[in-house]
Formats: C-alpha cells, structure tokens, sequence
C-alpha cells in the first residue's frame, strides 16, 4: 500500500493557519541531508527543486512532533495547531 | 477569571487519572484538552493494564469499551525471512482478575473521559494551554488559546504527552532528543473476527500479542508489533529516532518492510487497512526523567518520560502517576501548603511505587543497546541459523551438528564477546 493511499484514511479539522515554520530556509539550501523529508512519517515535508526550498504540506500533519526533533539543525518550529484543528483519530 | 483548585492539561490517561483522584478528594478540577474531545488526539499501541486501570476506574472491564483480553504474549526474532519464537498463553487471562487488554484510545478515552465528568470534574475541550501562569515562583494557573483564556488553580498538574513543551519550558522535562524519542507508525487492519480468532489460534473473544524484533526493526534500537482487536489487528514499529535518521529509513518504508515478512504476511492477509497512524514514545529511561515537580505544578506520565519500554508497559506508569499527583494535590491543598516541598510528597510515592522502581531498574538498558547495536544484529541472526541447524534432519549425528553450531556461534561472535555481552545484558536486564 503506497502512503499516499494511507494519507486519505486520516480525517483532519484544517485550519487557515499553519502551524509549522521552517525557520530559516537558508539552512535548508545548504545543508543537502534535508531530515525533515524522510522522517515525516506523512511526508510532509518535501524538498521543492524549482523553488529551491523545503515546502510545508501542513494539512497533513498528525502532530507527532518527529520534525522538531530530528532536524540537526533544529531548523523547524513546531507547535500543536490551535485547539479543536489538525488530526482527529478514528481509531487511535 | 474562574479559579479552581486543580487544573489538569491533557486529556490523556494520566491526565484524566490524576483529574479523577483529584475530584474525588473534593478538589474543584478542570482538565483541558486540545481536541474535540479527550481521545482524538491519542495513540499508542494498544495494550492497557487492568491491575493500573481498576485503580482509577474500579471493575472497568464491566463497561469500558475494551477490544480483547490478552491472554497469550508471543515474541518473534527475525532474522531475514526465518523467525525464533517463543511465548506465553494462559486462558486463565480471559477472565478476571485480568492481566491486559488490547484497546483503541479513541473510543477508550473517550469512556475515561466520560468516567471523570461523572466523578465531578469539568472538561474543556479544543482548548490548546499555552503557557502556565506564575507569581513569583509559584505557578498559578495556565494560559488557554482562547481569548480571556487565563484559568487560576491552586495546583496545576502537566500531563501534556511526549512533545513536553510547557514542561520544559518550567524546566520541568529535558528538551527531547533523538536518542531518548522513538517514532513508532502504526495501522489498523481490519479482518472478521472469526479470521482473527482462526489465525491467532483463539477462542471467541480472546486476544493476542506479538513483539517483533530484529529485522522487524531492521536491527535498530525498537519493536514491532501485532495486537489483536475484536476487528481489526493493530500492526506497528518503532525504532529509535537516531539510527533511523542515521540509518536514512523513511517510518512508512519500516512499516511496510515488516508486513512484507512472511512471519507477518499471512496473518494480515486480505485485511484491509482503516487508518494509518503516527506517535512519539518517550524511550530516555530513569536517566531522563525529570524534576517532577515545583511550587504548585507536577509533571506525569510521557511528559515525566514514565515509560518501561522493555515490557512494553506506559498506560500503566501514566495512570499511576496522574493518581498519585491528583491525591498529593488535594492532600496539599486541604493543607493549605503547596509549596515546593509539599509537592515532593509526589516524587516520593513515585519512588515508593513501581514506577520509579522499574525505570530504575532498567536505568542502564538505553546506553547498553546503544553501546552494543551487534545485540539487535548478531543475535537474531545467530540465533535463527542455530535453530535451522539444530532442526534440520540431513543425517548429520546431532553430535556433530551441536559441534557445528558452537562453531557457527564463535565465528560469529568470539568467546569473549559473547561473555561480555552476557554480562552487560545481566547488568542491564535482571
């Protein structure tokens, strides 16, 4: 099963405003280890070629919180949504 | 502003443990909870305790909505396609006084929830706390994201999960790190209940476990898992987050690399897949567990890293911890002292109680894997090929095929090595 089949199974309450940020995305530019991009376990972060930066699919956050630690260079500001948006488990 | 005596933030089973002991020693309590509704929010694996939970909830098991009495425990090392087993099954399990059930914490927490309202206290969801509230040194009371959203108490109890943000930022949690996190992903696959009674060689009802390790987790520092529900197999793995950032493994790739094992294949077969979930588990041990308490506030559960991972036990340690800090707020605040050292009391039944005493136990298990990764490599795979050895009929005399295996298990691990790690494993384990 391909994740992206897995992601539509997630029931989200999506708010306007996202709640991450990369905090600086020139660190990104030169550091090509790009964590975020693999350790996401909904992928939500991507590295955008053509835009040369991270770009931040938030909607699909399930606010583990893996991104703010694994980032080396703690590049990633990551906060829980505001109360009642983001994730709502079916099963948990 | 409204005042209360306790506040509890979070509305997992810490949270809502310590929110009904509180309220139950006549303490005016509130818990907050940033989700619709206490459990939208909430994974874990799956497995709750019964000895911990008829603490808080006496005779759950007569309504709550549980999924199955686990009455055997299996564990599989696998080693490429071959896997070593071994487990446990007692029947005696399915009946009370209980050892385990698999749960689902949507609709679990949700019931506990319900179970804390009936016992007095007030749950304010979709309510994110931003920051505690201090005068002086002493915390009194917390900041909501709500406009006017400030709430006074007299003890403010954080049970806010694995991500400890208000925690830390009271110094009262250590920032987490990718040596003391693990990511564990998990989906939930459904099956009739009578495939998975068939598979799992179960009566109607009964349930199972299933630890994975090894390959399960590519050889890093974690565990897979198969949990049984009524329909519907919780399957999942964790790994440390160090050496799967290390080790460049995506947690969906780990995930799909264990259903691809025939060891696990054939039990999920034709199932189909409802959700797909993502967790932190709190793994730094004893060495990482916090100050847990200040004037006026006290940390539990994953917040205050409460978690035995080699027994795969956190449900347990959460409520336990959420209980005794809600006694030793009202026990505090009928006193009228909730200074500093009134809240000591709390550390000290945590250290009384098994909690502290298993994490200390285990307190050098985390830096014995981490020294040791040939533990979670070599083994499983020496172990595999012993058995294969021992177990195949190719008219060797078993004389010399024991001869052999001794052989197989020096080159792949020298006499000394293999003293070593006895020795470190005796040290880290019993």
């Amino acid at each position: 099963m391909k994740l992206t089949d897995k992601l539509f199974l997630i029931r989200f309450n999506t708010d306007k405003i996202s709640h991450i940020k990369i905090i600086d995305p020139q660190v990104c530019l030169q550091n090509e280890d790009r964590t975020c991009t693999r350790i996401c376990p909904t992928h939500v972060y991507h590295w955008d070629e053509e835009e040369k930066r991270i770009s931040v699919g938030y909607e699909g956050c399930v606010e583990c919180g893996t991104c703010r630690i694994g980032c080396p260079h703690g590049n990633i500001d990551w906060h829980y949504p505001r109360g009642g948006f983001g994730v709502y488990w079916k099963n948990g | 502003m409204e005042n209360f005596d306790v506040i509890v933030v979070g509305g997992g089973p810490a949270g809502l443990s310590a929110a009904i002991s509180a309220v139950r020693a006549g303490m005016k309590t509130v818990v907050i909870e940033r989700g619709d509704y206490p459990g939208t929010k909430n994974v874990m694996g799956g497995i709750l305790y019964t000895n911990a939970t008829n603490m808080i909830v006496p005779e759950f098991w007569k309504e709550a909505p549980l999924e199955r009495p686990i009455i055997e425990q299996r564990f599989a090392m696998l080693s490429g396609d071959q896997a070593f087993m071994a487990g446990f099954r007692d029947p005696a399990w399915e009946a009370e006084p209980y050892n385990a059930h698999s749960v689902l914490r949507v609709p679990f927490d949700r019931w506990l929830a319900q179970q804390t309202e009936k016992a007095g206290a007030m749950i304010i969801t979709e309510t994110l706390v931003e920051d505690l509230l201090y005068k002086d040194d002493q915390v009194i009371g917390v900041r909501t994201g709500r406009a006017q959203g400030d709430l006074e108490a007299k003890v403010v109890i954080l049970a806010e999960g694995v991500n400890n943000f208000l925690a830390v930022k009271a110094k009262l949690a250590n920032p987490l790190k990718t040596e003391t996190v693990a990511v564990t992903v998990k989906e939930i696959i459904a099956l009739p209940k009578e495939t998975i009674e068939d598979r799992f060689c179960l009566e109607k009802g009964q349930g199972a476990t299933i630890e994975l390790y090894g390959d399960a987790t590519a050889g890093m520092m974690g565990v897979g898992f198969i949990y049984t529900n009524r329909e519907s197999i919780s399957l999942g793995v964790g790994a440390l987050l160090e050496p799967l950032i290390r080790q460049h493994w995506t947690p969906n790739d780990l995930i799909e690399n264990l259903k691809s094992k025939p060891y696990v294949k054939r039990l999920l077969q034709g199932g189909e897949t409802k959700e797909y979930l993502a967790h932190l588990i709190p793994e730094g041990g004893y060495n990482y567990v916090p100050k847990l308490y200040r004037q006026g506030v006290m940390v539990v559960g994953d917040t205050a890293m409460l978690l035995n991972s080699l027994h795969r036990e956190g449900s347990n340690l959460a409520m336990i911890s959420g209980k005794i800090a809600g006694e030793v707020a009202a026990e505090s605040i009928q006193k009228g002292d909730t200074s500093e050292k009134a809240m000591a009391v709390y550390d000290t039944r945590l250290r009384d109680s098994f909690v502290l005493k298993d994490l200390y136990h285990y307190r050098h298990m985390g830096k014995f894997f981490e020294n040791n990764p040939h533990i979670l490599t070599v083994y499983p795979q020496v172990l595999s090929q012993a058995a294969r050895m021992y177990l195949t009929a190719d008219g060797t005399p078993k004389k010399q095929r024991q001869k052999e295996i001794m052989k197989m298990v020096f080159e792949n691990r020298s006499k000394i090595g293999l003293i070593r790690d006895i020795k470190n494993a005796w040290r880290a384990l019993l």
